[in-house]
């Protein structure tokens, strides 16, 4: 029995008339959790009822805790006949397992119908006790946190990158099951929901307990996926990359030691470090132990200096210190005893041991084989020694190192964003496509299937990255498109090397050390490859080299090119080679050297299919498949040529399937790098040259693209310095221009892989003008229209040459269905789709306008072919307007060095707390649930306090502006307040009982952020509340009545977003970040005036404070903490 | 090909006040995109019919939504739905409650009745005012009025919370209110010159001597309705007119005070002697006039009339001398001063409290 659930129903408001007579509900509540439901009395004839319950308890396993959500239903109290439901609020107690997420969850909530939308609001609070589980054999995995975020979310340090974890479960879909013929929609839809729920729940639970045997504690990158095979079922799928997480605390403030610090002060330090990683509850979580005892220790080595100056010399110097090397190898000391010596020696003996050899090897790149296998044999030496850390280690250690061993097949990051160092080269773009055909019988208890299914396209993507001469791949995903019985699986990602620093045990690179903060570098690889090219691993590479263009020099061997390819010498440090293009699927490195600005480049493509069944069907689909991909590439190319441009970020193909056409959509950022080479630009070639209109035509059209070339890098300020021209003479194999396709397509008749995608010499790339598919295709290529002035796009996070942001961001969705003519042809179809998209995003600029000069960031596209004959295109994205004038490079970083120096104070703040607590209730460290549960409710030894108040008068600010706008003072509702005030037996020091107290008195909602970024500009993340995963169905049977399928839709994506804010407001945060909708599943019948529609939100529910705010209220309780973080200042 | 469902939706609501504006006034969205184009909106962001109309649509669409929590302004600020910033929100009440002084002037005073909404494509044809706009108007008057009929307490006050409305609003509000009450009649031709200001201004005068809770904000009683017991008093002013004594008292003692050569006001006046021949000779129908109208307000169907007694017994017949509104306000002033000073008139507290607001409504409204 190791947890006890507690929820109190404190009110409810806004209700609406159950009772036509009276006009009045006489409402009651249902409180569920598992089997267990209580009751409240009924509150007659008011719909405002103020039920003010005793505390409900309920006694779970937390197998349960983390499956189950609470379920609240709202009923209306019929003597005579059967209680009316008024709706349902299911909440997700997941964020209070962990203790450092949300403590309590206490506020107003929507109460939701699927039949009716949103009917009022509950006032609602939930609490979790959590009792010590000693069994090891356990199933539950409380205490991982979940991040969506695809980077270290920002204030936590990354120890340790353990690698990829998957986890699917399966289920019958209710909606497809017998009973669903008796039963109304609205239990179906519930019971949907339910379902959904607990599955993910369930999916949730298994991968912590992944996570946790892995040694980690945390999963980022969290990507949850529906596939609903009707009526084959439905399967919910994870992937993320699990961490060993630490929240950032004194660490940083090292910034300023010098490079042999003073053991003194590493002393001081690390028992602080100790504390901090108490956040993981689980009882067996050595994991959490050994790491801060790897801490304490990899800190006394004293930052080594050998090492980063020779890594990377031009970069932040102040930041390199901060990378404190975690080598196992230094273990042989005892963990957490500092050394009181400089560096040992045989830090720069093993330095040397893994970085000269492979500089040399780097430079004749032929023997890189030796290479690979050199680096393992120094991890696993390290993790060797580690083991003799600390004897109860051991067993563990090994544990991990067997983990590592099962989980090399897929060195994969869902990872965007990686700190600095950790991604070295990427090689380029990997994916790899399945069809399959959804079987009939389906058994819940045997998901082999599935998982066959994607592990053959994981292996896929595996050995594309391997033939790219990388180990690994960062910036994966997978997806699916489902239409009837057929299923396209896709998997993509970016194939990478990734720094051998990091990598800490295990013959392969699974497991990494990190030990730094969410920057980024990383690399692009141009073209796709495949074939065998020896495998490399040019670790030397960053030697010598700046991070700004690192990341562009190949991975692979530049002798056994396996794909055609200019290479040319890097235009920032002229040593090593760069491809001319580079396609990615992760995010622009910050350091990136990036000349002028990016944009959103897409390509969009439809293909028309003929009607067909079963294997036919996905036989037709499959020998699509790679032509659609191809072209899409050509469209890609082409566009950034147009652009004049040479890279691409945050690349996203998506395909959709319907009855009778596949849709093709890939967005990505395109940017010019300026350690690749300038594009050449696109020359137009007619095939038959003998008439003079013709030829007249031909030199228009060139002139026309040459023109749109020279606007476009005038917009886009792409002027880049001149430069000579050295293309390396090195034997590169002759371009064979769109010979070499499909290969591997033929390998297999359900599989599409790896297309060669070259093009050809660089400075004259042609377009041959051969038929007139070539002519539109031309001519689409000139129809995209420009951004507006003022007006910026991307899909990727930042958008390079844009820094001074403001605060103003604005979250949208945005979703359109067309309905399409039949018997039209595929340039027909493809201008058609293209249009869609242009107008789409005209829209949005018109939308936005008053936001100019912004930016849309993170412009997300989802297509999905509905029905036979509809096009639906969905886009989340979020605008931000930025200053016009440009900061210097140099403003912004010291910009983010304030950044870092502010969270270093906070969390030096709640560090200090944490060290009170830990003290007062238990010297066990491992005690720590409890010792951290009660932080919150000592508001008075909590420093930060003073933050959350701040926050929270913000918050009231709106009311009181409000308030004088109106000239009221709300004397109305007296009555309300008093007895709600009664009812709110909050914490004090709580940000939200004084938010809400204030909002019972009638005049105000907490303003929640949402944004699909990972950070908030001009705001510090102070706090990560858990993950916000929610499932909704909506359903009508009078469609007209609701305004038609916009009004219907429009509705429900309004009441979506707000249960989102409302949830994030009761957990106690003002934003939610790395947002994404999922799925948008819209289905009508407009001759039935029905329509259904399933929407699936996420995102990390978070606390932000403006960073002025922070400066302001961190004066004061820095005092207090001054000792211990001397040095962050003077950053 | 058709685009079939079309949607836009922010965290923050967007609204345009522009697209609002055309909204509240009951435009369809086909003409509300040829007014914005025709606005130039279209050159200032390079934008196309289409996008226009998609906008125009959205932005509709979501006004639709919130009208329903418009109709309570106070849940507006504690729904969840719509993130709206809080000068959005003041803005979108402030504009979705205000009105056409043209249409308040058609039912000004008539009873918001399901059979005065029913005339309202009438006044939709004669203002030039879309019927939707008007039905919208005429639905927040009734909506108003029907929250704060019941309530205790100051009218303007009450208007002002529950609607959370700017203070000028509320307090024509609580002059719509206060003549839909009493019923005041203002559609007369004779009446036609006064715009709503002139009535509103009225109304507050009124509202703030003449009803109960003028005297005694704790009173059970509201501001919507007269003092009765003041009216009951207002018979006894008859003295004035029925006494002769009285009556030429007053005239004489009047005629001296505005013909005093003293008087510093008086000798800016001397020129016009005509006009103080004119208003001696008519003193006694002038009086008989304003004491009447008090001594007959007492009967609801008189209090009705107030108004168009008050421009056909005193307005029309100064106007008719070409007083200014100066002379009137001399005259008024020692109409009023010298009632106190008369022997046997003992109803100065009534006499002030009534002269109080003659004087300042019969000022207000005079002009052309």
């Amino acid at each position: 029995m190791p947890g006890r659930l507690k929820a109190k129903i404190v009110a409810g408001r806004h209700l609406p008339v159950m009772d036509r007579a009276s006009d009045l509900t006489d409402a009651f509540v249902e409180v569920k959790f598992g089997n267990t439901t209580f009751k409240t009395d009924v509150y007659p004839k008011s719909l405002n009822p103020q039920w003010n319950s005793e505390w409900f308890k309920f006694e779970v396993d937390d197998e349960d805790l983390q499956d189950e959500p609470l379920q609240i239903t709202v009923l209306d109290h019929d003597t005579y006949s059967a209680n009316d439901a008024i709706g349902k609020v299911y909440i997700d107690i997941d964020p209070l397992l962990c203790s450092e997420a949300a403590t309590v969850i206490s506020g107003w909530l929507p109460i939701y119908d699927t039949i009716h939308g949103i009917r009022g609001e509950i006032n609602v609070l939930v609490k979790v006790d959590l009792f010590n589980d000693l069994n090891r054999f356990r199933q539950s995995s409380c205490g991982v946190k979940f991040f969506c975020t695809t980077s270290i979310p920002r204030c936590y340090r990354a120890i340790m990158v353990h690698g990829f974890v998957e986890e699917l479960v399966v289920n019958e879909d209710p909606e497809y099951q017998w009973i669903d013929r008796i039963r109304t929609p609205r239990a179906s839809n519930e019971a949907r929901q339910r379902l959904i729920f607990l599955m993910s729940g369930e999916l949730q639970r298994k991968i912590g307990l992944k996570v946790l045997e892995m040694g980690g504690n945390a999963v980022v990158g969290y990507l949850q996926c529906f596939d609903l095979e009707g009526e084959s079922g439905l399967v919910v799928r994870a992937i993320g990359t699990a961490c060993t997480l630490e929240k950032m605390s004194t660490f940083p403030a090292t910034a300023t030691h010098p490079n042999n610090s003073s053991p003194s002060k590493d002393m001081k330090d690390s028992p602080q470090a100790a504390p901090s990683t108490l956040g993981c509850r689980s009882t067996h979580s050595s994991p959490v132990h050994s790491a801060s005892s790897r801490l304490s220790q990899g800190f006394s080595i004293s930052v080594p200096t050998l090492l980063f100056s020779g890594m990377k010399p031009r970069h932040r110097s102040s930041e390199a210190p901060r990378a404190r090397q975690c080598r196992p190898g230094f273990g042989e000391e005892a963990p957490g005893v500092p050394l009181s010596s400089g560096p040992p020696t045989p830090l720069r003996a093993q330095t040397f041991s893994s970085f000269s050899p492979s500089k040399s090897y780097s430079r004749q790149s032929s023997s890189s084989d030796t290479e690979l296998s050199l680096t393992p044999k120094t991890g696993m030496g390290s993790g060797g020694s580690a083991g003799k850390e600390a004897g109860p280690l051991k067993a563990l250690l090994k544990q991990q190192t067997q983990s590592a061993l099962e989980q090399r097949e897929y060195p994969f990051f869902t990872l965007t964003i990686f700190p600095p160092g950790f991604l070295l080269h990427v090689g380029g773009v990997v994916s790899a496509r399945s069809v399959k055909l959804l079987d009939r019988i389906h058994n819940p208890d045997e998901p082999e299937t599935r998982d066959a299914w994607w592990e053959e396209i994981r292996q896929e993507i595996k050995s594309h990255a391997k033939a790219l001469g990388c180990h690994a791949v960062v910036g994966y995903s997978e997806s699916t498109s489902i239409c009837e019985e057929v299923c396209i699986l896709s998997a993509s990602g970016t194939a990478a090397i990734l720094s051998s620093r990091f990598m800490q045990d295990g013959p392969l690179d699974t497991e990494h050390r990190l030990s730094q903060q969410p920057l980024c570098v990383f690399s692009a690889g141009s073209e796709r490859v495949e074939g065998d090219m020896g495998s490399s691993a040019s670790l030397g590479f960053e030697e010598v080299v700046s991070p700004g263009c690192g990341f562009c020099h190949i991975p692979y061997d530049e002798l056994n090119i396996p794909f055609p390819a200019q290479l040319t010498y890097c235009y920032c440090c002229r040593r090593y080679k760069v491809p001319d293009v580079l396609f990615t699927t992760i995010d622009l490195p910050t350091e990136a050297n990036v000349t002028g600005k990016g944009c959103l480049i897409q390509a969009r493509l439809c293909r028309t299919k003929k009607k067909a069944q079963g294997e036919g069907n996905a036989m037709a689909i499959s020998n699509l498949l790679p032509f659609l991909e191809y072209e899409l590439h050509t469209q890609l190319m082409n566009k950034l040529k147009l652009r004049g441009m040479n890279a691409l970020f945050g690349l996203r193909i998506q395909i959709s399937v319907g009855e009778t056409m596949l849709l093709g959509l890939a967005s990505a950022t395109g940017v010019y790098l300026t350690a690749l080479p300038s594009p050449g630009g696109i020359q137009i070639a007619g095939k038959t040259p003998s008439d003079i209109t013709y030829e007249q035509h031909i030199s228009n059209m060139q002139k026309k693209i040459n023109d749109t070339i020279t606007k476009n890098k005038e917009q886009y300020e792409i002027n880049p310095p001149e430069v000579v021209e050295e293309i390396i003479g090195s034997p590169i194999p002759e371009p064979r221009q769109r010979s070499r396709l499909f290969r591997s397509h033929s390998e297999s008749s359900d599989e599409v892989s790896e297309i060669d995608l070259s093009h050809g010499k660089k400075d004259a790339f042609v377009l041959e003008i051969d038929d007139t598919d070539a002519v539109e295709d031309i001519h689409a290529l000139l129809t995209d229209s420009p951004t507006p002035a003022g007006f910026y796009s991307c899909n990727t996070e930042i958008m390079p040459g844009i820094q001074n942001w403001t605060s103003a961001i604005q979250m949208f969705t945005s979703v359109r269905v067309f309905r399409l003519n039949a018997n039209l042809t595929n340039q027909g179809l493809n201008k058609i789709f293209s249009d869609l998209c242009e107008n789409l995003l005209k829209s949005l600029y018109f939308k936005l306008r008053s936001m100019v000069p912004c930016c849309l960031c993170h412009l997300n596209f989802t297509v999905a072919i509905p029905e036979d004959e509809l096009i639906q295109v969905a886009v989340t994205a979020v605008a931000m307007s930025f200053d016009k004038e440009q900061t210097l490079e140099n403003g912004k970083r010291s910009g983010e060095k304030t950044l870092i120096k502010a969270i270093t104070e906070n969390d030096e703040q709640l560090q200090f707390n944490l060290e009170l607590n830990a003290e007062t209730s238990s010297p066990n460290p491992l005690g720590s649930p409890k010792g951290l549960s009660e932080v919150g409710s000592h508001p008075s030894a909590r420093a930060p306090s003073v933050d959350y108040s701040s926050f929270a008068d913000r918050c009231s600010s709106w009311i009181e502006q409000l308030k004088l706008k109106a000239h009221t003072i709300r004397r109305g509702s007296v009555k309300t307040t008093s007895s709600m005030e009664k009812a709110s037996p909050l914490p004090e020091g709580r940000s939200r009982s004084l938010r809400s107290n204030r909002s019972y008195s009638g005049s105000s909602v907490a303003v929640v952020k949402m944004t699909p970024l990972s950070f908030i500009p001009g705001a510090k993340i102070i706090k990560y509340l858990g993950i916000i995963n929610m499932f909704f169905i909506r359903e009508t049977s009078s469609l007209r009545e609701e305004g038609g399928v916009s009004g219907f839709l429009h509705t429900f994506i309004a009441e979506v977003f707000a249960m989102v804010r409302a949830h994030v407001a009761a957990l106690g945060g003002n934003a939610v970040v790395s947002y994404s909708m999922k799925e948008c599943v819209f289905m009508e019948n407009p001759n039935k005036n029905q329509a259904q529609c399933l929407i699936n939100v996420s995102g990390d529910a978070v606390i932000f404070v403006r960073e002025s705010e922070l400066e302001l209220t961190s004066v004061q309780p820095q005092s207090a903490t001054t000792q211990t973080s001397n040095g962050g200042e003077g950053t | 090909m058709s685009v079939e469902l079309d949607v836009f939706v922010g965290n923050t609501t967007i609204m345009d006040k522009e697209v609002y504006q055309l909204w509240l006034n009951g435009y369809t969205v086909n003409d509300a995109v040829k007014v914005r184009i025709e606005g130039g909106v279209m050159e200032e962001c390079e934008a196309s019919a289409e996008v226009l109309l998609s906008d125009t649509m959205d932005q509709y669409r979501t006004f639709q939504m919130c009208e329903r929590l418009l109709h309570h302004p106070a849940k507006l600020a504690n729904q969840l739905l719509f993130q709206i910033p809080p000068d959005r929100q003041a803005m979108l009440i402030e504009r979705y409650y205000a009105f056409d002084d043209s249409f308040v002037r058609e039912v000004l005073g008539k009873k918001l009745s399901k059979g005065t909404k029913k005339d309202l494509d009438d006044v939709s044809t004669k203002t030039g005012i879309t019927l939707k706009s008007c039905r919208r108007q005429f639905d927040n008057f009734k909506r108003v009025f029907k929250v704060v009929e019941e309530l205790k307490g100051p009218l303007v006050e009450n208007i002002r919370q529950h609607f959370l409305l700017p203070d000028q609003l509320a307090r024509d509000y609580a002059a719509i209110v206060f003549f839909a009450n009493n019923r005041f009649e203002t559609g007369k031709k004779k009446l036609q010159y006064l715009t709503f200001q002139d009535f509103a201004f009225c109304a507050g005068q009124l509202i703030n001597n003449w009803t109960l809770g003028a005297v005694d904000n704790m009173m059970e009683d509201m501001d919507v309705d007269l003092d009765k017991e003041f009216l009951q008093d207002l018979k006894d002013l008859k003295i004035l007119i029925t006494d002769k004594d009285l009556l030429d008292q007053h005239k004489s003692r009047v005629n001296n005070e505005t013909s005093h050569p003293l008087s510093l006001v008086c000798n800016a006046l001397r020129g016009k002697t005509n006009v103080f021949n004119e208003m001696e000779a008519n003193f006694k129908n002038l009086s008989r006039g304003l004491v009447n109208i008090a001594a007959k307000l007492i009967n609801a169907k008189d209090v009705r009339d107030f108004f168009i007694d008050l421009v056909e017994k005193f307005i029309e017949p100064c106007r008719s001398d070409k007083w200014t509104s100066i002379d009137m306000n001399l005259y008024l002033t020692h109409y009023t001063n010298s009632a106190h000073i008369l022997d046997t008139f003992k109803h100065h507290a009534v006499w002030t409290r009534y002269m109080g607001v003659i004087k300042s409504c019969i000022l207000r409204m005079y002009h052309d």
